[in-house]
This record gives C-alpha cells, structure tokens and sequence, in this order.
C-alpha cells in the first residue's frame, strides 16, 4: 500500500472529461464506481475521498477477520493498483468536511478543495451509540471498520470479560468472535428475541440455547443503565435491574444511522436517509447518493444487497442511460460458523396469512414459511438453511405456489417437479423401501403393511409399528400414507390439544415427562409446534403441565395464565375484579368481618354477596385498587380465596359434630384441615371439596370433585361429583377410619388427578374418560401408592403455599396494576404514574 | 418533542414481552399497548369490539390477543376480530425509536366516533 496522498489545492481534470467527486470508500462508494467504469470507461475524471486509511474492503468480511478465519488482506476488494489503473485519485485517511453546493466543490479535513461536475455520496451509516452515562470511556467500542477490529483484538489479547450491547446481526457477530479470541462474552439485549427482527420467538429460542451452549450469557430484556469506568477506562456495566456485568471491553452494537450530516448541512432534503430518486439523484439533481446512507422510497437498507441494485441504477443514469431502481427485497443470514440461520421478508404474520411451520427437534431444525394468497411473504429458516435461496427467489419473484403449498416446506427437492407436486402422490410415488419415521426406522412398506392389517388411525399405526410415535415429525407423512392406503376411511383419533400441535393432552403431558422438557418454548420446539408461541388454548396447558411436572423448579410463565390468575381476582364485565378472601372451612370472626367492612367501604365497592362457597365476595374492585385492597384484608389475618383459580376453591363444611345433634365427627374441623393443607394448589381446573358431619350431607360433599361424609365408623370419600353445568354425583372411592388416613387420600387423590387430568378437565369429566376402576388401581393396587402420590402433593405445596395477594400487596409485579401513563385531552400532556 | 406529531409514552422495557399495558386518556377512551413475544409493539383502544372487554388483558399470542371476556380473537395489527366474529377496534399509529415508544398524537387524542369514555371502566 502506497502512502496517503496529500496534494494540496485544486488537481486539473484530463481534457473533456467531467469531474466526478466521490465522498466514501466504502462498499457502495466503490462499487457505484466500478460500475460506471464498466460502462463508459473514460467518460469521468474521478476522485474518491475516504475517511479511512486504507483501500477498498470487504465490510461484512470483518467479522471473520475478528473471528480469526481470515486476514484483512483477504478481504480486499480493490488494492491500489485498481486505482493506478483507472486513473482513480485516492484521497484516503481525510474526511470530507464540506460541501459547497454553490462553488460546486467539497472541502477536506486537509485542507483539500475538490471542484466536481457530479458528487456523490456514498457514507455509509455511524453506529448507534447509546448515549448512557460511560459510553464515552476508554474500551467502549463499536464494530464498523478496520480500527474497530484492531481495537476489539487488542482488547481480546489479554483475554477477561467482554460485555456486547445488542442481540441483533452485528452484535452476535461480535460476540462470537470475541468469544472465539478467548473472552467470556455476555450479550445484552433489550428486546425479548435475539435478532427480533430477523427472527421469530421460536428460532430466538434456538439461536439463544446454542449461544448459551457455546458458554456465551444472554441476557435479553435488559436496558443498559450505565456504564461503569475507573480512572476513565471501562470496568463493566449496570442494567436497569441493577444487575452488574463486568467488562474489559464494551461493544455498542445497537443499531445503525445513515451517515447523513453532510448532506443535511449541504441543504439536501434528508429524512431518515438522504432522500434519492429511483436514479439515486438527491435533491440537487448534481448530485447523486447510494448505499445506506440514501433512503429510497421511504426506506433505509443495512445490507449489502440493495447496494449492488442502486448502483447499476446510478450508473445507468450516470451514464445517460437511465433505467430506474425500485427497491429491494432482502435476506440475511448470520455468519457464526456452525450456525445456519436464514430469514427473509416479512414473517410478522398478519391478517390473510398462512403459517407454515416445521421442526424436527431430533436434528435442531425449525422452518417457518409465512404465505399470503398463496404467495410467500417470509421465511424463517433454523438449522437447515439449504432451501433459504430457493423461497427467498419465490418470494421475490411472487411466485402463485396454490399447487406446490402442501410440500412447500420440505423444500424444493420435494415439492418441485409435476407429480410430486401433491403430497398424496408424493408419498405414493416413494419406494416401499423408503423411510418413513427416522427415530424408529420404518419404511414405508411397513407402515403400509400395518394400515392393511388394519391400523386405520394414527394411534393405531402409532401402536402397530411404533411410526410417528417418537418425536411425532413425520406424523404428516403418515396421515399421507393412510389417506393413499384407505381412501376416506381413516378413523379420526383423539384430539389434538389445538390447532398449534397434533399431539393430544395426553401425549404431551408424557412427552414433557419422558423427555424431560422444562420449558414452553422448549416443548414446542421439542413436539413440533406449528406455530411460533402457541395461543390462548395450549399456551395455559403447557405451563400448568410444566407447573405440575417440575414442582419448585419451573418458573410460573404468567404471560400465559388467564386474567384471573395473572390478578389473582375475578374480571367482571365491566373490567373490575371481585375479591374473594379464604374463610378456612367456611369459618369466620369479628376481625375478618370488621375488615371486609371496612374495605367495602373504603374502596367504594359497590357489592358485597355471600357466595355459594361459603365466603364472602367483595364486587367491583378496580385492578389499580386490588394491592391496597390485599394489603388490607392481609392485616385483618385472610389471604387469597383462589376463586379465581384452577385450584383449590373451597372446602365447604356442615357445622359436625361439635353443635349439630346427628353430627358424627367434627366435619367442620377436618374440612379446616384439608383447607389448609390443599390450599394454593394449582389444578387442570377447578377443585372442591365439601366435608358433611352425616350422611344428612348438608354440604353438598357428593357433587363435590372430592367429599368427605362422615359417618359414627369413620370417613366415607367420594370422588368425581359436579355441580354446575352437567350434575353428576360422587363415585364412592373408599372408606377410611381417621382424620389421618382422610388427609392422606385426599392428597392422593388431588396428585393423581393433577398429574393425569388434562388441562380443563374437572374430576367429573376425567373419571368418566379413565373409569373409576383405572382411578382405584392407580391408588389402591399397590399399598405405597397413596404415600407417595400424597407426599408428592405435598412436596409441590411447599412452594405453592404463600399467598399470592401478599406478593403483590408487598409491590411485586406493580406493573400489571398500574397504567404506563395518563393522557390529558389537548394540551395531551404526559403525567407519569 | 412535546408537540410533536408523537406522544413519547416511555421505554419499551415498561412493557414485558408477551402482555399489554394500559394508557387511560382523559375524555377519550382507554388506550391498551401490546408487546408481542416477538418484540413488536401495538396500540388498540382498550376496548373489544363484543361487549368492551378489557384487550389489555388477554393473552398476547403471535400477533393478535385473546379477549379475556368471551375469547374473541382480535387482531393487533388491524384492530379486526378474527375467525368467525365480526367487528373492529380502533388501532392507533405506533412507532419504537431508540427503545421508546410513541403514539400517533392526533390518534390518541383525536376524539373518536360514539360516545367517549365507554370504555372498560378499569382495565
Ligand atoms: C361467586 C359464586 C356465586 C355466588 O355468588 O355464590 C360463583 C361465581 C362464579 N362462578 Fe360458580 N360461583 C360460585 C359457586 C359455584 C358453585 C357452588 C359450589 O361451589 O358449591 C357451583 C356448582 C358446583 C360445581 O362447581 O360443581 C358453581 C359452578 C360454576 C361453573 C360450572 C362448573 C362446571 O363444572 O360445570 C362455572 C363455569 C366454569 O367454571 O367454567 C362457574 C363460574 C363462575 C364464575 C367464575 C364465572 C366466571 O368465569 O366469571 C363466577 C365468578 C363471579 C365472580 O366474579 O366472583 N361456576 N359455582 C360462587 C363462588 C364460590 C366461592 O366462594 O368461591
Ligand atoms: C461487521 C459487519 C458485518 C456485516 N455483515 C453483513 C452481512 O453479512 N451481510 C450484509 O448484507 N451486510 C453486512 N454488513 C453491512 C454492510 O457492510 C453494509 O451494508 C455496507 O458496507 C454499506 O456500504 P456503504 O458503502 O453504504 O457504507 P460503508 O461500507 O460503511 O462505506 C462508507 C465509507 O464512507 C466513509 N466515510 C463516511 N463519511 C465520510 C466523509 N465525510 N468523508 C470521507 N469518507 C467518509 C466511511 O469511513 C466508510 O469507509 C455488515 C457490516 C458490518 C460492519
Ligand atoms: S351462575 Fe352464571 S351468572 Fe351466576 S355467578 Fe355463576 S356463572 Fe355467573
Ligand atoms: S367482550 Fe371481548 S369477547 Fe366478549
């Protein structure tokens, strides 16, 4: 490389030749030039500026470059003998400071003045800094050129602790080289998803656990408050939270801005970008911009692509021989070795569109296809990228795939060519030798073969030659098999749990078991979810199945709970809520009265109503009342009554012996200790329980989900009953002598259904599914059962039982009870809250 | 910025991915913003368009939310009950720069067809 020039004062152009003046040594800047020298070689006299000291490179290539993989002389793209040779003046390592539009001439950091018939600018974009206390210390860095690299390299050198502000392309680029160096790399990201805006939750989810697995922290949500320094130097970073990260060595790479300051400050219209026509030609008509510091058509481009498509344009133009450039559809793909990430378009969903999902957990992979009329709008791709090229050319090309859809997503071998077209024939075009199920290795012939020996449902083939019954990802292909096999007489199974899965409740819940899953995005990765975060219906289920499996050990997604049991209060409908304080066993006494009291009063509820549960329900309460209102009730000794719940609702009791003159037992004293031993349970839905003192029953125990009838020999317990919408009254599951053996059962009973219900099955609907018989053997056929179900329930209610209303009296999750902010009509002034 | 054509309402961090936040306006109706799990932002009137259940506090799933009323589902892109039911709340214009968010001013306080205040009473 030869030494920066400095020629001071003006340079004379070559005779007839027109002066072109470009501002920016970059990728756009060069290329714009390349092309025009393709087209009309002798036509300008060009002088490029560039604030960087060197040649023109290979921007993207630089994260190889940190990574290790390549050195900057490999990733040159034009040396300094292209220059020589095109009679290219290279003015490098000085910035252009100045434009004067009028003397038509730009003014450099040197001193250099530069008169053009035709400008252009090609900037580029500056890092986004985010402008948080410290970011200005030594060691703070950001990733855009050469110098940025050296600098994260020197730091790298003596190893320690690197901190990358920022989860998207540039940022994880990064962090993988830094960690690749040998530093212990935390990213942190605000938003939820990792590369949110190329990828969705599902494939965030991936991205983030291989990161993780490679010994990387991530930590997404995470606002970056301050950045911590000593003796001006960098030492760490503190989140919003107050969490503290330590770093030798900071990098922002959150986001890009087009480099627009000399445009603006030349007058040029500018907006995000600086504006240009579909020619590449600003405001002044001598003057023309590309690359990411141009905003074309209302948008700003921060990929390489788009750039190639502007400049032809430019140079067409430049050239006299205008075409036009209309925008561009772009892709990405990340460039972390041994990562294959692909992501294009739109795939935000949307109304009107399809979603197209398939995964194979054994194998890492999620595909995401979004479809609208037909058409693909976006792709996601996750661990098998191969196809990436072939949807993003049919997406660009808008291509009507109403023939093709069905095998879109197994890619283009599959779904291109004539009669591979329908799946069906697909599937009956494979050879009977071809497989099937790879987790289980069946060929089509068998599956075949078990159809026709009379497997005429999925179960059945599931059953018959184990096919589809592992992971569950060629379940598509099987149904294939049975339609092409049978015709219509497929039998339809057992339901799926909705329209995200064809696995039922029942498949999931022992999936999660069996394999051990702990998390929502981790059972729909694992079981095949068809879209990207579930819906209202699985969403619930799973995390209560997660609840129940991983007692203490899962984190309640509240995200995924109903109202109720996100505010732990019922929502009426006019958005209030109504508040239901535990009255153990039905029992109440002049303190906890004197403070409902005093609540309704003090809060204006308009309703106070005895309800049906033995309590009282206090109506009408507004959701930025309901801590204080706990708060309150908490003092006077009550906590949450659950009656929002699908848990343990009450135990209803009778008045016992104790008063009563046909009491047998003390009902009202064994119902307060079932009360405060199940209380707080989560359930597949609700559960009551009611305990009479005589066969009188004046509890209603035997429409009970479970019921104690006492009786002078002990305790008869009955099981399954249902008030409500469909009566049903209790099977009689056994008698026992004691209050103990009474507690025992009765937490074996709630464990038994809590682990085997699905979600929204009351005990009614449940027993009437396995039979009462299956509920006997499961507890009676070994003499340990009841133990250890009950000991299992009450392992899980040791971290069930605090009150929830406590929490939030207390100011947890304030956020859900208050409102952002106020809005005043208008002056519209902002009043925080 | 306080005239502006955008109403800065705060960092997006107030907002957890996956849930809703609400914005009462004075003399208008309830605003209601929505974080997806996929990091976008959206704004509805806090109201759905069956019987005026609080949108706020539905579950959010890809992008539409699940009323926690009578389960409709209403898009939060358009507004626009989805499947079988028909009708539509009014969206308003939202935009994220440098992670805060803001509101289409004339959107917010614009006074709205109907009756105002009709909103759930407290969402
Ligand atoms: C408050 C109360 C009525 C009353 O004023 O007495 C009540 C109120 C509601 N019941 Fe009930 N039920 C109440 C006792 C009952 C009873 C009687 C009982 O428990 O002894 C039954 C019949 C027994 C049974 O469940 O088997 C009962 C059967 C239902 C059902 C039908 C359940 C079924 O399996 O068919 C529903 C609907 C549901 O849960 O899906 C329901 C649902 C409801 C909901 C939660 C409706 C809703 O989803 O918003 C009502 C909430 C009002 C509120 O905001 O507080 N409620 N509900 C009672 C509260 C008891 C308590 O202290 O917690
Ligand atoms: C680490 C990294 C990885 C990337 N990976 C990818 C990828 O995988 N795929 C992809 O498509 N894109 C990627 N990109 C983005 C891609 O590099 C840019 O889109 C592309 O470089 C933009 O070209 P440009 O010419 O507009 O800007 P630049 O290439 O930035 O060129 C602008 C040049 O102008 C100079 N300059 C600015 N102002 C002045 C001035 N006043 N006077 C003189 N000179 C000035 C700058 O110093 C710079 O050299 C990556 C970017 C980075 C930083
Ligand atoms: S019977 Fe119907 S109306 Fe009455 S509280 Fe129960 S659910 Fe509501
Ligand atoms: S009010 Fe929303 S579904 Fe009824």
């Amino acid at each position: 490389m030869n030494a920066p020039m400095s020629i001071k004062g003006r340079s004379s152009p070559a005779r007839g030749r027109e002066r072109l003046v470009v501002i920016g040594n970059g990728m756009a800047g060069c290329r714009a030039v390349e092309e025009i020298l393709a087209r009309a070689p002798d036509r300008y006299d060009i002088t490029i500026f560039g604030a960087e000291p060197r040649v023109n490179y290979n921007r993207i290539m630089l994260s190889p470059v940190l990574a290790g993989e390549k050195r900057f002389e490999e990733i040159v793209i034009n040396p300094q003998e292209w220059y020589d040779d095109n009679a290219i003046t290279l003015v490098w390592g000085d910035r252009v400071d100045y434009i004067d539009r009028e003397h038509k001439s730009v003014v450099a950091r040197s001193g250099r003045v530069e008169p053009y018939d035709r400008l252009l600018i090609a900037t580029g974009s500056d890092p986004f800094i985010i402008p948080v206390p410290g970011h200005d210390l030594d060691g703070v860095v950001t990733f855009r050129d050469l110098d940025d690299v050296d600098r994260m390299l020197a730091a790298a050198e003596t190893g320690g602790d690197a901190v990358v502000i920022g989860g998207g392309l540039l940022g994880l680029e990064a962090a993988h080289g830094l960690s690749l160096r040998g530093m212990k790399v935390t990213v942190v990201h605000l938003m939820p998803t990792l590369m949110e805006r190329q990828l969705d939750e599902a494939a965030g989810w991936l991205l983030r656990k291989e990161l993780e697995g490679r010994g990387q922290t991530i930590l997404t949500g995470a606002n970056t408050k301050h950045i911590h320094g000593v003796d001006g130097r960098v030492v760490g970073i503190e989140l919003e939270d107050g969490t503290r990260v330590k770093a030798d060595i900071v990098v922002m790479a959150a986001g890009i801005r087009p480099a627009t300051g000399l445009a603006k400050a030349a007058g040029l219209d500018v907006e995000r970008g600086i504006l240009v026509d579909d020619h590449m030609v600003t405001s002044d008509p001598a003057i023309l911009a590309v690359g990411e510091c141009v905003q074309h058509r209302g948008l700003c481009y921060g990929l390489v692509a788009p750039l190639w498509d502007m400049c032809r344009s430019l140079a067409d133009f430049a050239t006299d021989a205008p075409t036009g450039y209309s925008g561009s559809v772009t892709s990405t793909k990340l460039k972390v070795s041994g990562i294959d990430l692909f992501s294009a378009g739109d795939f935000s969903g949307g109304e009107g569109c399809e979603d197209i999902v398939l995964r194979d957990a054994s194998r890492g992979i999620y595909k995401r296809i979004v479809l609208k009329d037909d058409r693909i709008v976006g792709t996601v791709l996750y661990g098998d990228t191969a196809d990436g090229n072939w949807y993003f050319d049919l997406m660009r090309r808008q291509e009507d795939l109403s023939d093709i859809r069905e095998g879109l997503i197994f890619g283009q071998a599959f779904a291109s060519g004539g009669a591979l077209a329908d799946p069906s024939a697909a599937v009956a075009a494979l050879s009977d030798d071809a497989e099937i199920c790879g987790c289980n290795g069946v060929s089509k012939g068998t599956v075949v073969k078990c159809i026709e020996g009379g497997a005429h449902s999925l179960d059945a083939v599931r059953a018959g030659c184990k096919a589809s019954a592992s992971c569950g990802s060629c379940t598509g292909l099987v149904e294939s098999l049975l339609s092409v096999t049978l015709g219509g007489d497929v039998e339809s199974g057992p339901k799926a749990m909705c329209k995200c899965t064809s696995f039922t409740h029942g498949d999931v819940r022992r999936q999660i078991v069996e394999k051990g899953l702990r998390e929502i995005p981790q059972v729909m990765q694992e079981l095949h979810w068809s879209t990207p975060d579930g819906c209202a219906s699985c969403r619930p289920a799973l995390n209560y199945y997660l609840l129940c499996a991983w007692p203490g050990e899962y984190v309640d997604d509240q995200k995924s709970r109903f109202v109720n049991e996100r505010m732990h209060a019922n929502i009426q409908k006019d958005g209030t809520y109504s508040v239901v304080p535990r009255m153990w066993g039905g029992i109440t006494n002049p303190r906890e009265l004197r403070a409902i009291a005093d609540v309704v009063e003090k809060y204006d509820a308009p309703m106070v109503k005895v309800t049906g549960g033995q309590r009282l329900d206090i109506f009408g309460i507004r959701k930025e009342d309901l801590p204080a209102v706990w708060a309150d009730l908490n003092a006077a000794g009550m906590v949450s009554g659950h009656a929002y719940g699908k848990s343990l609702r009450t135990v209803k009791t009778c008045v016992g012996s104790e008063w009563c003159r046909f009491g047998t037992q003390d009902s009202t004293g064994l119902g307060v200790q079932i009360e405060r031993m199940t209380w707080g349970s989560w359930m597949p839905h609700k559960f009551k329980i009611a305990v009479s003192g005589c066969p009188r029953n004046c509890a209603e125990a035997t429409i009970k989900d479970f019921g104690v009838v006492c009786v002078d020999s002990g305790y008869e317990l009955h099981v399954g009953g249902n008030g409500g919408i469909k009566v049903r009254a209790t099977d009689l599951l056994c008698k026992v002598e004691s209050e103990r053996e009474a507690l025992d059962h009765c937490a074996a009973f709630i464990q038994l259904y809590r682990e085997e219900a699905y979600y929204l099955e009351r005990t009614a609907p449940w027993i009437e599914r396995v039979g009462l018989d299956h509920v006997k053997e499961r507890l009676f056929s070994d003499p340990d059962t009841v133990a250890q179900l009950a000991a299992r329930f009450r392992f899980s209610q040791t971290f069930m039982q605090d009150d929830p209303w406590a929490r939030r009296a207390a100011g947890e999750r304030s956020d859900l009870h208050s409102h952002i902010a106020t809005v005043r009509p208008v002056a519209a002034e902002m009043e925080k809250a | 910025m306080m005239f502006g054509d955008w109403l800065d309402i705060g960092p997006v961090t107030q907002i957890e991915a996956g849930t809703a936040r609400t914005l009462p306006v004075q003399g208008g109706e309830e605003i209601a913003v929505f974080h997806t799990m996929r990091g976008e932002f959206f704004a509805l009137v806090n109201a759905c368009p069956h019987r005026k259940g609080p949108l706020s506090q539905g579950i959010v799933h890809g992008d539409v939310v699940t009323c926690p009323l009578h389960n409709w589902t209403i898009s939060l892109r358009s507004g626009n009950a989805l499947g079988s039911d028909e009708g539509c709340v009014p969206s308003i214009p939202l935009k994220v720069d440098a992670g805060r968010i803001y509101l289409k001013r004339s959107a917010v306080v614009a006074p709205r067809a109907g009756p105002a205040g009709t909103g759930a009473r407290a969402a």
